[in-house]
């Protein structure tokens, strides 16, 4: 008999649900907080120029969260996203990838883009929007992208990149490279319609991409206790078909390892991966947002001791890998490099009023140019208005 | 040269684009095996085989994003939404993800290549969800290009255009026409220019400007002003964005009075864009105002469809009060 309805009929002959928990998907935890293993747990090799150069990028991303924070606060930048207790979610997982893998991330995994190589320089110019951005000061700060290291530029809308992954991946595959693509999102965007059509068609198509959510427990204010009622985010993948894993998000080892583990699948097999990292957004969602309406101070203060960072230090200690003293004095080195940075993106002009219709199309079309003219013009008569660009329309 | 009706033009489009650059892939709702509700990827599968021609589930956000991941890889794909009606699962996608790939990373990523095939507009006893014609949407949109052809020669050219621009296309296909109108289409590859509208009878008293399947509506009414001696000049747009307003200038500057035809909705269509455009660059050389001939502002009716929409009769109408004001 064929099978159209493409389901397994076991057949039983008294009504009964199935309950909605019957699936539970257990958290894979490799490091406890003071540097040890869990009784059975074997750390990922990692040789130790990488694990300190996982050590170096989170170390990276929080000062340099901290100083951009307060750079908004002082009103030198317009806006910010931290990834506070989230560093090991995105730097564990960048670092179990390729760089020929594509990462098409959601706008909190500076980790991960800073794991791949990008500059101190360029997260600068990004984040005054300077004529040097690659993005051409189009976005607002933290919309990060480089074709060079693999990493697609942010898109505001939430949830749009996971479709885009499967096409991606699908492509790659098509293509026949030894790459995949991994697409971080929150558990807030899995509710969007473009998470159900994103899974469905990687794994309808076969598609190597790795989704990867970040389950940070909060959708700005939203508690993921009214997002969703199911188990977590990874549940979802099973009823897609796709296998799945979850990590304790704070735990940069089990992150590498799941991480690891799901690339070496999905390579090998031409399958979507789910992967869910159990963090918690210790910062505000943004700098624009306030969390002192929506959760206790209490709550923050539990969370905050469950830091992802000093538990890869003591870990690093046990190995002997890391000099405590060298590290701080190295800290200490980057807060100053960080402000010379930002001394110096901050004075870049912005860019030249000819990008203003530039990458619209290929080419302006002819009514662009027109607009651009017209424009010009109108500003030469009241240059005082324009300052930004008065001074150098030709 | 060979005779083809439109969908035949279609899949030949398809079927050299598919042989010339293996980035060339297609793919929507029913478009494998079965070659598409209408047949337009008709034995693409077989000959290109299932990972490049292939169906999808039934998620236009998910094939509009997928299309966009796979454009943004270097592939071209080629995707299908099954009707223009349904196109809207995808808005996002289209307008805030397609359109501003390149303008958003600075250029690092684009999406060209990109090309959403759509059949569109009324004549099929559709109702309003299998009618309508959505171009204005998107010709709101910076960053995509539109282009609706009006026989088999034009949709193969501007087909194989389209899938080889470096921007991303909407082509809306007029399945009105999709057997109903058949022409002499060469069966070598060959584009035709994306942007350029095309004057198809020269005319002095007025200009009757239109596109896809309702180039064949005015060109009744131009016949019937004809026979009441009233010379029009007949322009097909063809691309909606960017759209030729040089073209209609020039024409309008020697004829002195236009008249628009669409099957879309009066308030908001794309012709009130054009008139406002035109009553600029012509003011001095209008004699009547700008004649809009569209369908009304309501859904796409079904019992009522003739009533509704913008035929000759109408169209005549509009050129006789144009002429005579």
């Amino acid at each position: 008999m064929t099978n159209p309805n493409n389901a397994t009929i076991t057949t039983v002959h008294r009504a009964e649900f199935t309950a909605s928990d019957a699936l539970k998907i257990p958290t894979l935890r490799i490091l406890q907080d003071d540097g040890s293993l869990y009784d059975g747990a074997t750390a990922p090799e990692l040789d130790k120029d990488t694990a300190l150069k996982m050590y170096d990028t989170m170390v990276f991303i929080r000062v340099l969260d901290e100083r951009m924070l307060a750079a908004q606060r002082q009103g030198r930048i317009s806006f910010y996203m931290q990834c506070l207790g989230e560093e090991a979610t995105t730097v564990g997982s960048a670092a179990a990838l390729s760089d020929q893998d594509m990462i098409m991330a959601q706008y909190r995994e500076q980790g991960a883009l800073r794991y791949r190589g990008f500059t101190l320089e360029q997260f600068m110019n990004q984040l005054f929007s300077n004529e040097k951005d690659l993005g051409k000061g189009r976005q607002m700060p933290v919309h990060y992208g480089s074709n060079a290291i693999n990493y697609m530029t942010i898109s505001s809308p939430l949830g749009t990149q996971i479709p885009q992954a499967s096409g991606y991946a699908y492509a790659q595959k098509l293509r026949g490279l030894d790459a995949l693509t991994l697409c971080y999102f929150g558990e807030g965007a899995a509710s969007e319609g473009d998470f159900h059509a994103g899974l469905n068609m990687a794994a309808v198509h076969k598609a190597p991409v790795l989704f990867f959510c970040r389950n940070n427990g909060y959708a700005i204010s939203t508690p993921a206790n009214e997002q969703f009622v199911g188990d977590g985010i990874a549940c979802r993948a099973v009823g897609y078909g796709i296998k799945a894993i979850r990590v304790d998000g704070a735990d940069i080892l089990a992150v590498y390892q799941a991480t690891k583990m799901a690339r070496d699948y999905a390579l090998k097999h031409n399958e979507p991966v789910l992967l869910e990292s159990m963090a918690y957004r210790l910062g505000a969602h943004s700098s624009s947002d306030d969390p002192s309406g929506y959760r206790s101070k209490e709550e923050e203060a539990l969370w905050r001791k469950n830091d992802p960072i000093a538990r890869f230090k003591a870990w690093l200690l046990k190995q002997g890998w890391l000099d405590e003293a060298a590290d701080n004095a190295k800290t200490e080195q980057l807060r100053a490099d960080i402000l010379d940075a930002l001394k110096v993106a901050e004075k870049v002009a912005k860019p030249g009023i000819e990008h203003l219709i530039s990458d619209v199309y290929a080419e302006p079309i002819p009514a662009l140019q027109q607009q651009l003219d017209e424009l010009k013009a109108h500003i030469r008569k009241y240059p005082d208005a324009y300052p930004i660009t008065a001074g150098r329309l030709d | 040269m060979a005779k083809m009706n439109m969908l035949q033009a279609i899949n030949n489009a398809l079927d050299l684009a598919m042989a010339k650059d293996d980035g060339v892939v297609c793919f929507g709702e029913d478009v494998g095996h079965f070659g598409g509700v209408f047949r337009a990827t008709s034995k693409l599968q077989e000959k290109y085989g299932k990972a490049r021609c292939f169906n999808t589930p039934l998620t236009e956000q998910g094939i509009a994003g997928f299309a966009n991941g796979m454009a943004a890889q270097g592939m071209k794909p080629v995707a299908e939404i099954q009707f223009a009606d349904y196109i809207f699962p995808a808005f996002d996608q289209i307008v805030n993800e397609t359109a501003k790939f390149r303008y958003r990373s600075g250029n690092e990523f684009n999406v060209g290549g990109l090309v959403f095939r759509t059949p569109y507009g009324g004549g099929i006893a559709g109702g309003h969800y299998h009618s309508q014609s959505p171009e204005a949407y998107f010709a709101h949109t910076p960053g995509l290009k539109i282009v609706v052809p009006r026989d088999p020669y034009q949709a193969k050219g501007l087909l194989l255009a389209s899938i080889a621009c470096p921007d991303p296309v909407i082509f809306f296909e007029p399945k009105k026409l999709y057997r109903a109108s058949v022409g002499e289409v060469p069966e070598d590859y060959y584009e035709l220019p994306i942007g350029k509208a095309e004057v198809l009878q020269q005319g002095k008293d007025v200009t009757v400007l239109a596109w896809g399947a309702q180039m064949e509506i005015v060109q009744k009414a131009v016949e019937m002003a004809a026979e009441q001696g009233v010379s029009c000049e007949v322009i097909d747009l063809r691309s909606i964005l960017p759209w030729d307003a040089d073209t209609v200038a020039a024409s309008v500057k020697k004829t002195g009075r236009l008249v628009i035809n669409h099957e879309a909705p009066l308030t908001g269509g794309f012709a009130g864009e054009i008139a406002a455009t035109i009553q600029k660059m012509c003011f001095l050389h209008l004699e009547s105002p700008i004649e809009r001939v569209c369908g009304l502002d309501t859904p796409y009716p079904l019992a009522l469809e003739k009533e509704y929409v913008a035929d000759h009769l109408k169209t005549f109408e509009a050129i006789m009060r144009s002429v005579n004001f």
